[in-house]
């Protein structure tokens, strides 16, 4: 009952006119960007971030707007995989397998209206595992000493950089970064300067949104020149949209497959959507009785991976909201817009801003229908902005992320900061670093020294009191666990090809 | 495999800096068994032996673009560069029409397409910002 209650108090935030407006906007938002090719979901919610804050809005607003651009975009993200063959983020690459092969035999349209539908399915079911799942885990939380948290958070960081980077020593070293910058400014106990290097800008620290709109969007422009704008979709044209219910029908049992596989994917820290795409689609070709034709455009392998990919993006919020510990890259992101509204994730949450939590769940739900009719009547509109061109459309974001980010602090030194973060960013990318674990150690580098303090405070200098519980060291071997298994694990899980 | 060892050799150049630095943090009064410096220590040491490690076991592919893309690069850079620095004195429009011009010139070598985009770009997005969502940049400083 008190679920329905919770709900209901959601419903009655998420249904005014404006977060409606909201949810619709950042859906479209969203789902465009979403299917351009290289920008994804954290790219996208980075540049629309100092956008948000600019206008005004208040805390459910601002997340209703940025989850609705999150989700918005994990939709979009097939368009360009299946009309390409060139995703529009990583956890769409499974969709270009077998719905490319579906757009070269004339099937193009049914492909995007086959995968819309499983998208729905699996963010819509994500969403409801969510509701359920997140205030049960909110309760464990409670358990969570300073041991625990610092457990935790180092959980998080052997993860994140995992499966999808190629390189341990090079993700290592990435929250190593993020940890080193989050330490500039006034420490939080003493109230004196660390790591100013005597400079009074960097008195308050280095502000996240700054870091991360460098990092995703500034860097993204440097790629985009060294591309010359490749990957356009200009001259794309698509047939009549029709529903291929006989696909629709045949895939059901599919993308509830997809949905659960995902959705408990997204959940671990730091697998994400890609993970959950990926054993989505390798779990049904092993399950299904045709599995031998997938890669050759079976419509089973389109539904697969995007139920897959789109549960986990509603999974990867659970341990966001519930611990404070992002799932995924998007959802790092996201935690950076709690943090600045200064909303503190975890179990609290659910008691002290109950109206934030449900008014979100309740905004997700309703996101997802207004997805699933801009995604499948109105697919032709986002193929059509596909086509904008890359020459337009770089100078474009340019401008977005630094009206946004100086019209939040009418600084220019913050915008050469940005400028810098977005040259450490290309070249990250270049050298194979990860940047998400970056971002993430500047949001949570000082939760994690704050819990080491007290923890040796509480402990008098004890550090065996870090492994003094069953939950710190269930904890502590899953971030081995986590650490090593990649260095396994990635020849195993290497992406299958498509057999035309 | 080089470029991955200079890049080894200059995460331990600043992890050095780094920790130097953390040696000069001040120490609070409070009783702290932890204290001010010892997370710092931690992140240089773990970010001293990544360096080692990225020296010992370099990638072996490393994608690096041709020499004239970081001469856009660099374009690109000053550019931006300049636009951050004359925000303030010029407004939005002027500066960030000179920028767009610039980088969609940097994507497409076609320069009447590219003024038409930088101005276009730059006049809208400021009527957009300005008044769509009501952002509060000024027009010419």
């Amino acid at each position: 009952m008190d679920l329905l209650a919770n709900l209901s108090q959601g419903f009655a935030v998420a249904l005014t006119w404006s977060t409606l407006l909201l949810a619709v906007s950042g859906c479209f938002a969203g789902t465009i960007i979403g299917s351009l090719p290289g920008l994804g979901p954290s790219n996208g919610v980075a540049i629309l971030i100092p956008l948000a804050f600019s206008l005004g809005l208040d805390a459910t607003e601002v997340l209703v707007l940025m989850t609705s651009v999150y989700y918005g975009a994990m939709y979009g993200g097939r368009i360009s995989s299946i009309l390409l063959n060139i995703p529009g983020d990583e956890p769409a690459l499974m969709t270009t397998l077998d719905g490319y092969p579906m757009a070269k035999q004339g099937r193009a349209a049914d492909a995007l209206v086959l995968s819309g539908v499983s998208s729905f399915v699996g963010a819509f079911l994500a969403t409801i595992g969510l509701m359920l799942l997140a205030p049960l885990l909110a309760n464990v939380a409670y358990l969570f000493g300073p041991s625990e948290y610092f457990a935790l958070y180092l959980l998080a960081f052997c993860t994140l950089g995992g499966l999808a980077s190629k390189n341990q020593i090079k993700a290592a070293l990435a929250s190593a970064v993020g940890l080193g910058i989050a330490m500039i400014g006034l420490d939080n106990q003493t109230g004196l300067p660390r790591l100013t290097f005597g400079e009074l800008a960097l008195m308050d620290g280095v502000d996240f949104l700054v870091a991360i709109v460098g990092l995703f969007a500034v860097s993204e422009i440097f790629i985009f020149i060294e591309s010359h704008g490749k990957n356009t979709a200009i001259g794309i044209k698509l047939d009549k949209i029709t529903i291929p219910v006989k696909d629709i029908v045949n895939s059901g049992v599919t993308m509830l497959r997809g949905t659960l596989i995902g959705f408990f994917a997204g959940i671990l820290p730091g697998a994400g959507a890609s993970l959950g795409s990926f054993l989505a689609y390798m779990g049904e070709k092993s399950l299904a009785k045709d599995g031998n034709t997938f890669g050759t455009g079976n419509p089973k392998g389109v539904a697969a991976p995007e139920a897959g990919n789109n549960a986990a993006a509603g999974g990867a919020l659970v341990p966001m909201l519930t611990l404070g510990v992002p799932g995924s890259g998007t959802t790092a992101v996201l935690l950076a817009v709690l943090l600045t509204l200064n909303i503190t994730p975890g179990p609290l949450l659910f008691e002290e801003r109950p109206e934030v939590v449900w008014g979100l769940i309740a905004s997700l739900l309703i996101a997802n229908v207004v997805l699933l009719i801009m995604n499948v009547p109105l697919v032709r509109l986002f193929v059509k902005v596909l086509s904008v061109p890359p020459h337009v459309l770089l100078p474009g974001i340019a401008m977005v992320a630094f009206g946004g980010i100086y019209s939040l602090s009418g600084s220019s030194h913050d915008l050469v900061l940005m400028i810098v973060f977005g040259l450490v960013g290309y070249f990250c990318r270049k050298l194979g670093v990860p940047t998400v674990p970056i971002i993430l150690g500047i949001l949570l580098g000082n939760n994690m020294e704050d819990n080491l303090r007290r923890a040796m405070i509480i402990s008098g200098g004890d550090w065996t009191y870090l492994f003094s519980s069953g939950i710190a060291i269930g904890l502590w071997v899953a971030a081995i666990g986590g650490f090593v298994a990649p260095l396994f694990l990635r020849n195993l899980l290497k992406k299958p090809k498509p057999k035309i | 495999m080089k470029a991955d060892r200079i890049f080894g050799l200059g995460v331990i150049l600043i992890a050095s800096f780094y920790l130097y630095h953390a040696t000069l943090i001040p120490m609070g009064f409070l009783p702290d068994p932890v204290g001010s410096r010892t997370f710092p220590y931690i992140v240089a040491g773990v970010s001293l032996l990544c360096g080692i490690l990225i020296i010992i076991f370099p990638d072996k592919i490393i994608d690096w673009p041709h020499i004239k893309v970081y001469g856009k690069i660099g374009i690109a850079l000053l550019a931006m560069y300049l636009f951050a620095k004359t925000l303030r004195p010029y407004g939005f429009i002027i500066p960030s029409a000179v920028v767009a011009i610039i980088l969609s010139y940097l994507i497409s070598p076609n320069i009447k397409n590219a003024i038409i985009t930088g101005l276009s770009l730059s006049i809208g997005l400021f009527l957009v910002l300005n008044y769509g969502l009501g952002l509060g940049l000024f027009a010419f400083g």
